[in-house]
């Protein structure tokens, strides 16, 4: 597989006075159809991060390479085509009047003729089951359906990449679930790369990698199945526990040996049923 | 409070007055405005008066909303009629009181003052009330057009009309909100003199500005994420369709034109 994003030691600062930089020497590549995703505190520089691959943050030195185009003013525009965006907040990102203009705001700007236009709309509110919603204001949307809007608009151009800075962490379980749900089935369907940014422990689940970041570096990374492994010291990385790993956790205060390597929801039934079989 | 407000209010609906387009609705209210002056007769005003009810029937708005419309303004027409019906001199004099006095000519012109003002008001909301902000932003938008040849910002001003529309409810909430946070907090802000009320409206009015400027901060990145360059080279997605209704319209305000001059004395 090639890398589709590479980051050569990157740095970033936000002031040249600050003490300390939003991203220190930060190396990573990620390979095409791949979906990682980023942990760490606030403030550890994940969203840095997100916005230095699509140009929004020009970095103060090292070089982030995108589809084999090194970014630079001159290809800035040609870069952000191929990386689409979901920000945190669903309210400040939509920019149309309604449902429909919202997706098709990214199009206008790319010079998209009217009726491929209306195509491309109406397939991409479908993909994210919006389709009766298209003519709705925002006001009228709850925070999960402003956010299917917003990855709508983003499908519709399809992009190489889709970023999500923090796109589910102002939305209900619900409206998250639902959101994530829609992501990984658009992700299998277009073959997309999927960078996910978050605190939230399934959203991680779901990454083929994790990475961790503190401080602005980039200080592990794994199968989510060995970071979460790692039990009580991720609550320092600024993830939940995972529901196991929970209960694992409640099992060895009460004397139980438990295992050591990660298991998932089904994995621990499974453990704990033969290990009651076998008593 | 808000919802007291008719001005610039929609009401969805299906009319033939809902489905013309917003252009020539636009264009059709600002030049019944303008032609209203040149009615100088109670024959030219009945005219116009049946020309906007017949309108008003056509748009299938309940007429309360017009009346309602006209509310708020209610004391602005009422003053000025009084000071047409005091103050105008000429024809026969009915009445006189020191420097007030009442007219032929007076009594005349208050009710035309009246009929005026009602008439505009009516035909303003009649185009508020039947076309969604959106469409009438496009269509000032459109009808701009010609100025970008004295390089007037059209591209700009109708992004930033379609933004403050689509936001106005965004921030109404949370205007709400912050209301209600700061009553929750000891805020009263509906007790005392003037000065104290407005003392009491700078807890509420910060936390918007700030919340604002994040806000426009988030939507700019989001745009630039999305590729947005400004306005050259970009498509549109919305289309305005001109069609017969709206030729029809026009000619109907044509002969409402050549009636008027006909009627006028």
């Amino acid at each position: 597989m090639k890398p589709i994003i590479e980051l050569n030691n990157l740095t970033f600062k936000y002031q040249r006075t600050d003490a300390r930089p939003a991203l220190e020497d930060v190396s990573l590549s990620i390979n095409q159809g791949e979906w990682v995703a980023i942990i760490g505190h606030n403030g550890s520089g994940k969203s840095t991060l997100a916005k230095t691959i699509n140009g929004l943050l020009l970095p103060e030195s090292g070089s982030v390479v995108v589809g084999n185009k090194e970014l630079n003013e001159e290809n800035i525009w040609s870069v952000r085509k191929m990386v689409g965006m979901v920000f945190q907040n669903p309210d400040n990102q939509f920019v149309g009047a309604t449902v429909e203009d919202d997706v098709a705001f990214g199009m206008e700007n790319q010079g998209v003729p009217r009726d491929e236009m209306v195509e491309r709309v109406k397939n991409a509110l479908e993909q994210v089951r919006m389709s009766n919603f298209a003519t709705k204001e925002p006001v009228r949307l709850s925070g999960g359906q402003k956010q299917r809007v917003a990855i709508a608009g983003v499908v519709a151009l399809r992009p190489d990449i889709i970023i999500l800075d923090e796109a589910t962490s102002m939305l209900d379980p619900e409206g998250r679930a639902e959101v994530i749900a829609t992501i990984k089935q658009i992700k299998e369907e277009n073959n997309l790369t999927v960078l996910s940014i978050t605190h939230d422990i399934d959203e991680a689940a779901n990454a083929n990698r994790v990475l961790v970041m503190r401080q602005g570096k980039l200080v592990d990374e794994g199968t989510p199945e060995k970071i979460f492994s790692a039990g009580p010291k991720l609550v320092e990385m600024g993830l939940d526990l995972p529901f196991p790993e929970k209960l694992k956790q409640s099992l060895k205060e009460r004397g139980v040996a438990v295992p050591q390597n990660y298991l998932t929801e089904e994995g621990m039934v499974d453990w704990l049923w033969t290990s009651i079989l076998n008593k | 409070m808000m919802n007291k407000l008719i001005l610039g209010r929609y009401i969805p609906g299906d009319s033939l007055i809902h489905r013309l387009d917003p252009r020539a609705k636009l264009i059709a209210s600002f030049y019944f405005i303008g032609i209203i002056f040149f009615a100088n007769n109670w024959q030219s005003y009945l005219f116009l008066t049946l020309f906007t009810l017949g309108s008003i029937y056509l748009s299938k708005v309940d007429i309360g909303f017009f009346i309602r419309g006209v509310r708020p303004l209610l004391w602005l027409i009422l003053f000025t009629v009084a000071l047409q019906i005091f103050f105008t001199s000429g024809g026969e004099v009915y009445w006189r009181w020191g420097v007030f006095q009442l007219t032929e000519f007076g009594l005349r012109n208050g009710i035309f003052i009246f009929c005026r003002f009602v008439l505009i008001i009516f035909m303003s909301t009649l185009l508020t009330l039947t076309t969604p902000p959106l469409e009438l932003s496009d269509a000032i938008e459109y009808l701009l057009r010609p100025l970008k040849a004295i390089k007037f910002p059209v591209h700009e001003i109708s992004l930033m009309l379609s933004i403050a529309l689509r936001f106005v409810p965004t921030l109404m909430d949370e205007t709400e909100k912050i209301m209600n946070a700061q009553r929750a907090r000891g805020v009263d802000f509906s007790e005392g003199n003037l000065v104290q009320k407005m003392k009491a409206v700078v807890p509420l009015l910060i936390p918007l500005f700030v919340s604002s400027f994040n806000r426009a901060d988030d939507l700019a990145t989001a745009m630039e994420a999305r590729g947005y360059q400004g306005g050259e080279g970009r498509s549109k997605y919305r289309v305005l369709h001109w069609e017969l209704r709206d030729t029809i319209t026009i000619i109907a305000f044509v002969i409402l034109t050549i009636g008027l001059i006909y009627l006028r004395n």
